[in-house]
């Protein structure tokens, strides 16, 4: 059959799967768009910008587990995206980001909209192409996608240039297989190693599991809880990983890491065994390297042994899938040569009883944690939830226990605001019949605000959910412990009347100002099935995030709500962000 | 440690970019970077100098291991291997100095590739090692152009 290369590549991407794909047309993409015009079986989703059709691709990723797919022009429609591209990339979400590049003959002589996509997205993505040649797009798709959904997964970028899509060939069909000599995914989990990390965690006095965004991503959640269960180890998740394991569990000890619980923390300091299950270390969960987890042997679980040893040395690494993994753990345990850890969680409960997420409330001021608590009542828990960049997220991450997987979307890795609108939009789409509600605030939600647009013409309802402090918070918040109360520029004046912006996009706006306003006004939100609804709530401009751990402290040296007004940090902290 | 990472990867555009983005994204240092096809067109052959303690150079081999177009890395360094470089070097010349520069080209083991009125260009082989000496033992003031290649490198065993 004779095809052009954007009829191929649009019957590439059906062959895939693909139903939604998120992009904005330009010059480059002319052909591809035309393809795309008379594909019934793909819808296109026109964004307002092109990190919110990367953004939004993500958060589809995320909620679905499917390859999110992002379409965008060459030039300023690719340098849009980077940010996009750079956040799934952080996270490891499966991503096929195709976009446009000048004709081939003109590369390289700074023609219109032309700029380097595979160089410029060379550190940010798994893997990148520059397809030249209409023959070479079938294979390359399939490729893209084998790279982005298998191992440790992340976002591939296929740069095509446009003569690629004009060009007339003889089109042979999608491949069904693909093999790499260079890129062979699949391992085999380690019978030594498992044995070794056996003999570890039955000696175990003080044991913890420490589950990442890995046993989300790698759809671990029903083993790691098996896991749990059986040992009866209390269990933390990062930011990344929460939801794998059911926070509303008592063996769930909550969040751990820069805004974890006091439990988290100090558990993992004192512990003599952790697991850590599909993560990877990061400065937030550590705190200060010298001071990390002194009294444990470290048993790590992941699917990329780059990770292995890179910031953390370890006692036992096991490489694989993480469900794999768990899975020959849980078959290799014999639970009855565990230690008695009766006094481990004793400990574990007085640390408890500090009860670390409590808050002072005020008369007349909302809490930002009030608000959280109310959402969740409101949606039953059962809502997806993503959420922008900055205390709101701290809060949404805390006051809003998560059961199930792919319930809490946010970027915990390169912490991009903006990205709470367009992914929930994203999240809506991958999953139409349930509740999804962003949690932003007043100035993260303003740098994607035009996606409010999109979520019109698409009819992706959700509940943005405005955590309106008046201030960039995180930055007032480290200004205040960290410089002296010097806040420099983390005011922002003259906000938007959110309510009459909803309103010109053709939502409903929503403002509380009073406590015994916010469930009223939640619960006629989510009434409204099928409308977005943006609920502007003023809280308290000065609540800080509590529990926390300055930069360059231990988890032992937490500073507490109520105990630590003031925190501080030492000259080592002040280097890190 | 200074280590010798071969690096095989597959003979496509951007594939050096990958790596000597993956080097100064990272952080990590090159000494030397070579790279050509090898007898198998579709593959090259990159060998790497980097100097880091044990743990730098383990996320070196992993980093590069991840790399989609990278078929296989080796830690020559970890193996009994040979390595090798070539220098090129143009010396000033003049009836005083000839007889001086001859014995050391011959001790070690030099070859002149070009001769002009006034100028040698010689070519000397071998470990960088050899080399730095062979370029200590002359006069700096007669060296006057230095070309090295960096350092290549292959394993002894018969399946490297
Ligand atoms: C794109 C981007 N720019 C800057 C930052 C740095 N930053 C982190 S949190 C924050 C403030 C966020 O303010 P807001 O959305 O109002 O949330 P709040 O902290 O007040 O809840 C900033 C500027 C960032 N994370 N992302
Ligand atoms: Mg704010």
């Amino acid at each position: 059959m004779k095809l052009n290369g954007a009829q191929i590549l649009v019957d590439c991407l059906k062959s895939e799967g693909v139903k939604h794909i998120f992009g904005y047309p330009g010059g480059a993409v002319l052909h591809i768009y035309d393809a795309l015009n008379v594909c019934t079986v793909i819808d296109h989703i026109l964004v307002r910008h092109e990190q919110g059709a990367v953004h939004a691709a993500d958060g589809y990723a995320r909620t679905s587990g499917k390859c999110g797919v992002a379409l965008v022009t060459s030039g300023p429609g690719l340098t849009n995206a980077v940010t996009g591209i750079a956040t799934a990339f952080t996270d490891s979400i499966p991503m096929v980001v195709v976009s446009g590049q000048v004709p081939s003959p003109v590369i390289g002589s700074d023609a219109f909209q032309e700029v380097d996509a595979v160089g410029i997205t060379r550190s940010c993505v798994k893997h990148n192409f520059l397809v030249k040649n209409a023959d070479d797009i079938a294979e390359i798709v399939k490729k893209a996608f084998y790279i982005a959904t298998t191992g440790r997964p992340g976002p591939v970028l296929i740069d095509i240039t446009k003569d690629a899509t004009i060009a007339e060939i003889e089109y042979e069909g999608y491949p069904q297989t693909i093999k790499m000599r260079s890129y062979q995914p699949e391992v085999q989990v380690d019978a030594e190693q498992i044995k070794k990390a056996i003999a570890i965690i039955e000696k175990a006095k003080k044991p913890i599991i420490y589950s990442g965004g890995g046993s989300v991503i790698g759809n671990a959640s029903k083993a790691l809880t098996t896991l749990t269960h059986n040992t009866g180890f209390p269990i933390t998740q990062t930011l990344m990983g929460l939801g794998a394991f059911p926070a509303t569990d008592k063996q769930s000890l909550g969040m751990l890491g820069m805004h974890g619980t006091y439990e988290s923390n100090m558990a993992m300091h004192d512990s003599d065994c952790i697991i850590a299950v599909g993560a990877r270390f990061d400065d937030r969960i550590t705190g200060n390297l010298e001071k990390f987890c002194p009294y444990a042997k470290i048993i790590h679980i992941d699917i990329d042994p780059s990770t292995i040893g890179k910031v953390v040395g370890v006692d036992v690494s096991i490489i694989g899938q993480v469900n794999d993994v768990l899975q020959a753990l849980i078959q290799s345990l014999d639970t009855k040569k565990l230690e008695n850890i009766d006094s481990w969680w004793k400990q574990i409960n007085d640390w408890r009883s500090v009860d670390s997420m409590a808050y002072r409330t005020k008369q007349g001021v909302i809490k930002p944690q009030t608000v959280i608590e109310a959402l969740y009542e409101v949606t039953k828990g059962e809502a997806i939830v993503t959420s922008d960049v900055g205390q709101h997220q701290m809060w949404a991450a805390q006051y809003y226990p998560f059961d199930k997987p792919r319930r809490w979307i946010n970027s915990g890795g390169l912490g991009t605001m903006g990205f709470g609108l367009p992914a929930a939009m994203g999240a809506k789409l991958a999953d139409p019949d349930r509740d999804v509600a962003c949690v932003t605030g007043d100035g993260s939600i303003q740098m994607m605000l035009q996606e409010l647009s999109t979520m019109l013409q698409y009819h992706t309802p959700v509940k943005i959910i405005n955590i309106n402090n008046g201030y960039l918070g995180m930055v007032r918040q480290w200004q205040e412990f960290f410089y002296d109360k010097r806040y420099s520029m983390s005011y922002m004046d003259a906000l938007p009347d959110f309510v009459k912006l909803a309103e010109s996009y053709g939502h409903i706006g929503i403002k509380v100002e009073k406590e015994s306003d916010l469930k009223p006004a939640l619960i006629e939100a989510f009434k409204q099935k099928d409308r977005t609804v943006f609920i502007d709530i003023l809280t308290d401009p000065t609540e800080n995030v509590f529990p926390m751990i300055p930069s360059g402290a231990g988890h032992h040296e937490m500073l507490l709500a109520g105990r630590d007004e003031m925190a501080s940090t030492n000259d080592s902290g002040l280097n890190l962000v | 440690m200074r280590h010798i990472i071969s690096v095989m990867l597959e003979n496509e555009s951007g594939a050096l970019s990958r790596v000597s983005g993956l080097f100064s994204a990272r952080g990590f240092n090159i000494e030397s970077l070579t790279v050509a096809a090898t007898n198998d067109p579709t593959l090259s052959r990159m060998t790497i100098v980097s100097v880091g303690d044990d743990n730098i150079i383990e996320q070196i081999v992993k980093q590069l291991e991840k790399l989609i177009d990278v078929v296989k890395v080796v830690d020559l360094t970890a193996t009994e291997h040979v390595e090798r470089e070539l220098l090129l070097v143009k010396i000033d010349v003049n009836p005083k100095t000839q007889a001086d520069i001859d014995r050391q080209i011959d001790q070690f083991s030099g070859k002149i590739v070009d001769v002009s009125e006034d100028t040698y260009l010689v070519e000397v082989a071998g470990q960088s090692k050899k080399i730095n000496e062979f370029l200590d033992s002359l006069d700096e003031s007669r060296v006057l152009e230095v070309s090295r290649t960096g350092v290549t490198g292959v394993c002894q065993r018969r399946e490297g």
